[in-house]
């Protein structure tokens, strides 16, 4: 579902990824660690085509990045840690406005099975600013999964978000990521993604440094695995 | 498993008009409800009149001729005071992000935001005129004129809203505009004046007919440009 080889990302004179390769298969969960600036930011933005590569190939869905673009974008969901929401704007507002740029169709029975999905339906028509923050990130993921992608990205979703709020989360990506779409989601915090992710890929220095699956890895050797994979 | 029914991909021109008028609604929508925008550039286009009326202290016939200038030079600042705001809503939650994650030309965006971008300049105008003309005593309902404000709005707004889109990507977004914008748009500034000018005046068409046709030009020429390089200018 998702091809990437010998990635190369330059800003000015500092290279941020070097050579990575990835591959994701379909209906896959993979969580992609790393430390703070390891730029697996960079590469997420990469692959919700917001950025260029320098050198490379990207494929996702079939489709050739950056040539096929809109292509691509037909076929992904993009959680960030901003909401990518307007304030002044209700949640049906809000979904209503992406859908229309997505070209959903029976749009308004669409909304209703996404409010309910993320558990909005009773706030739908308030204000997004008047939304807590673990509500935003809740109706983010209803935007992303308005037109029913099949990849998923999520940068850092749980940033920001108190302890209800995040098990409320992971509630939400499981549901979402259950539906046979494929996932891959950025964050420096193992305890949160061991439970969700099917396989964990470390990016330290610019590359896929170490890979493993949660079948062969075991629960409780994820820190050890992700230590390793650092200082090796 | 999830269905792949739910979305239109093989309709560009419906599609593009379709994501044109969303942008609009969007805005349009925004606003009713903030007035944050309006807000501001209204009350900054008064407070521009309202300080000239007093510090120039004008004989009916000098007000004809500093009429012009002082309207554009109202317009020209409410207007990059609201290009400002318009782009800085986009960028402050991530919502350009949001917009070019869409699987729509980015040419729709340019679109939506210039249309949002020009009704809300036109609103300005609409209030300021009439005050204007109280203030000054002096009419500007002169249909001549109307199609000038017009003319100049759409290229200033055109220029505007593709600088303001590169201006925000920077940090110092609010000071990058106005020295962007500024030398570029002189030409239109200028045409406009002049043109304003010679309907306050009572010329004949064919005497104004020039700066009309320099601002239809350069209208078209800015949007034909803007609609070009505008996918080239939101990439990272």
């Amino acid at each position: 579902m998702i091809a990437v080889t010998k990635l190369v990302k330059r800003f000015g004179l500092k290279t941020v990824l070097r050579g990575l390769d990835f591959e994701v298969q379909e209906g896959e969960f993979v969580a992609l660690l790393g430390p703070n600036g390891a730029g697996k930011t960079t590469f997420l933005r990469i692959l919700a085509s917001l950025s260029q590569p320098t050198l490379g190939e990207v494929r996702i869905a079939g489709y050739r990045l950056p040539s096929q673009a809109s292509a691509v974008r037909h076929n992904l969901g993009v959680v960030s840690h901003l909401p990518l929401l307007y304030g002044d704007l209700t949640a049906e507002e809000n979904l209503r406005f992406y859908g229309r740029l997505y070209g959903v169709q029976e749009l308004s029975q669409r909304i209703d099975e996404v409010l309910e999905l993320v558990g909005l339906s009773s706030r739908r028509r308030d204000l997004v600013r008047t939304f807590s923050r673990g509500m935003q990130q809740r109706l983010a993921i209803g935007r992303a999964i308005l037109h029913d992608p099949n990849v998923l990205l999520f940068d850092e979703p749980h940033t920001g978000l108190d302890q209800d709020a995040c098990d409320m989360l992971d509630r939400l990506l499981r549901k979402v990521a259950g539906q046979g779409r494929t996932v891959v989601m950025t964050s420096h915090d193992l305890a949160r993604v061991e439970d969700l992710a099917s396989r964990f890929d470390v990016l330290s220095r610019g590359v896929i440094s170490a890979s493993a699956n949660r079948s062969k890895l075991g629960k409780s050797n994820l820190l050890d695995f992700y230590r390793q994979a650092l200082a090796g | 498993m999830h269905n792949e029914i739910h979305t239109a991909e093989h309709k560009p021109t419906s599609n593009f008009l379709s994501a044109v008028g969303a942008v609009v609604w969007k805005d349009l929508a925004a606003e009713l409800r903030s007035r944050e925008l309006l807000s501001a550039m209204l009350v900054f286009a008064l407070l521009v009149i309202l300080i000239f009326n007093f510090a120039l202290e004008l004989d009916p016939q000098t007000r004809r001729v500093a009429t012009p200038g002082i309207l554009w030079a109202t317009f020209a600042f409410a207007g990059t005071l609201g290009l400002n705001r318009s782009m800085a809503v986009e960028k402050d939650r991530g919502c350009l992000d949001g917009l070019l994650l869409a699987p729509v030309d980015r040419s729709a965006i340019y679109f939506g935001k210039t249309i949002s971008n020009l009704a809300f300049m036109l609103i300005v105008e609409v209030i300021v005129l009439p005050v204007y003309s109280v203030l000054y005593n002096t009419n500007l309902f002169n249909p001549g004129l109307i199609v000038v404000i017009l003319l100049g709005s759409v290229g200033y707004v055109a220029v505007g809203t593709l600088l303001s889109s590169m201006a925000v990507q920077t940090r110092t977004r609010d000071v990058m505009l106005p020295i962007l914008l500024f030398p570029v748009v002189i030409p239109i500034l200028i045409a406009a004046v002049k043109a304003s000018s010679g309907f306050l005046q009572g010329l004949a068409l064919p005497e104004v007919m020039p700066y009309i046709n320099l601002l239809i030009v350069y209208d078209v020429i800015f949007t034909a440009a803007a609609y070009m390089v505008f996918d080239y200018v939101v990439e990272e």
